[in-house]
């Protein structure tokens, strides 16, 4: 039933994708860039990695907007608006993780983080909010999205490790858990879903889902494993588990954002009677499982 | 107090689309974008088959999904409950699109005709920049209702006063008025009838009521 059936949302592409990946990926490495930068790790570097992620994002959203000069209006609904929330976020967030960088603070810098989780919260309520779409107006998204934010900064906090020749063991730690924490979370939200969602959606979700799993999931954990318990081999084995982790998560927010994005469809709760000794009957609810 | 709806009665309509081409003449949309549109549903499995037809557009929902999202104050509820956009201040993210589950918003970036790369006679007449890059849905014809008002007319019973989908339908399926008034044709449609209302599970509220059953 052409027309009927939930369709793929067309209006928010791989630059909004890119929003939530980058804004991820950025906030999750100031949260860890800041908390390592306590023990030593340089803060400067680090700082504007992050920053320059969330920039990157949001710069790509703004490129989506159709009037991008007034993009100022963003500012205007705090009071119930997440995308304003967003904004707002960003403010702190990039004037604090200016200063650290600025003044080579680590103090400053885990600051930064703080506000940076704040901006993550407000980007998982921005899909959250979104009615329209059951695969984003699904509750678990927005742990799905929290977790993965932070999964993503610690596998970038590991990819800078390596290159700095250091790999101590916290941040292996810190990732494995997150991406176990990750998968479990995806399962669950998958499983949700299958209670009631658009099928269009769940077939790609379900079909990414086998993908993601492995490639996102067992190949990193079993490259933190053999990392940790081969000796000298955690400098190379960390970081790369690392980059198919990162990657996985950025696969998984453009696939939910762009691919699985079926709108709600149309229903009706009951057929209508027709005639004089007609009766209604039960609706129908058109490409839905 | 005053709330202005719609009410479909699904017995009546007969897919003809005379209300989606009188709401296109009405606010002179590019192709492509339909406020008022009717969906053709088919319900059951051959041979005991079943078409249904909905009209469907902007819901103008009690609580709003697309005015919570609205980053800019665009989307805005009046007190009468027409949910209406400020092409003057939507900055065209869309989120609003993405939010509304009735798929009822649109959002066209650059100026489209319907023959060819040149505007007809009409359209350039009508066309509206404003309405570039920014999300458009169905106001009810709020500007007939204020204009009619002011006129001392009755919207949904004086036809220069009520949406053009109403005036047009040719089966009577589509009645407009004032849901807060009980001697309204809504009230009276809604007490004499059995009626749902489309996604209520997502607690919009939609102003969009659809007659199924005699009471």
């Amino acid at each position: 039933m052409n027309g009927v059936t939930p369709r793929l949302q067309p209006n928010w592409d791989w630059r909004a994708a890119g929003n939530f990946t980058f804004g991820g990926t950025g906030t999750g490495f100031l949260v860890f860039a800041s908390i390592a930068a306590l023990g030593g790790f340089p803060v400067r570097l680090p700082g504007l990695i992050g920053m320059a992620f969330v920039a990157l994002g949001l710069t790509m959203v703004w490129l989506e907007i159709g009037k991008p000069w007034r993009f100022l209006n963003v500012y205007f609904h705090p009071q119930r608006s997440w995308m304003t929330r967003e904004a707002y976020a960003a403010l702190p967030l990039f004037a604090v993780g200016g200063l650290a960088v600025l003044l080579d603070q680590p103090g400053l810098l885990l600051t930064a983080a703080a506000l940076g989780l704040i901006f993550l919260y407000c980007q998982a309520r921005i899909l959250r909010a979104a009615k329209g779409v059951p695969a984003w107006r699904a509750p678990l998204l927005l742990p799905l999205i929290l977790t993965t934010g932070l999964t993503e900064g610690a596998c970038l906090l590991l990819i800078a490790l390596s290159l700095l020749g250091q790999m101590p063991a916290w941040p292996v730690i810190a990732a494995a858990l997150l991406v176990v924490l990750r998968g479990f979370l995806w399962r669950d939200y998958l499983n949700r879903l299958r209670m009631g969602a658009p099928s269009e959606t769940l077939a790609v979700l379900s079909s990414f889902g086998k993908i993601f799993l492995i490639l996102g999931h067992a190949v990193p954990l079993i490259a933190f494993i053999l990392g940790a318990t081969t000796p000298g081999a955690s400098l190379y084995m960390a970081p790369a588990g690392a980059i198919f982790a990162l990657l996985a998560g950025w696969a998984m927010k453009y696939t939910i954002v762009t691919k699985a994005a079926h709108k709600q469809g149309f229903a009706i709760l009951h057929h209508p009677s027709r005639g004089p000794k007609g009766t209604g009957g039960p609706g129908v609810k058109p490409g839905w499982n | 107090m005053t709330r202005w709806v719609m009410v479909a009665d699904l017995r009546r309509c007969v897919g003809c689309q005379t209300c989606t081409a009188a709401c296109k003449h009405a606010n002179a949309t590019p192709p492509g974008v339909q406020w008022r549109k009717v969906l053709d549903m088919e319900m059951g499995h051959f041979p005991d088959v079943k078409r249904v037809f909905v009209p469907v557009g902007c819901q103008h929902c009690d609580e709003p999904p697309c005015l919570d999202v609205c980053p800019s104050t665009a989307t805005r509820k009046r007190d009468d409950g027409i949910v209406t956009i400020d092409y003057d201040i939507c900055i065209g993210c869309a989120y609003c699109a993405v939010a509304c589950p009735y798929d009822a918003r649109y959002k066209v970036n650059k100026a489209d005709f319907a023959y060819g790369d040149e505007p007809s006679t009409s359209e350039a007449q009508r066309f509206d920049d404003r309405r570039l890059g920014v999300s458009t849905k169905c106001t009810f014809c709020v500007d007939r209702i204020d204009e009619g008002l002011e006129k001392g007319l009755t919207p949904g019973v004086d036809p220069e006063a009520t949406p053009a989908c109403a005036n047009s339908c040719l089966s009577q399926a589509l009645t407009f008025g004032d849901i807060d008034d009980p001697d309204s044709n809504v009230s009276r449609l809604l007490r004499e009838n059995k009626y749902f209302r489309m996604h209520e599970e997502l607690e919009t509220g939609p102003g969009f009521y659809y007659l199924w059953d005699a009471e």
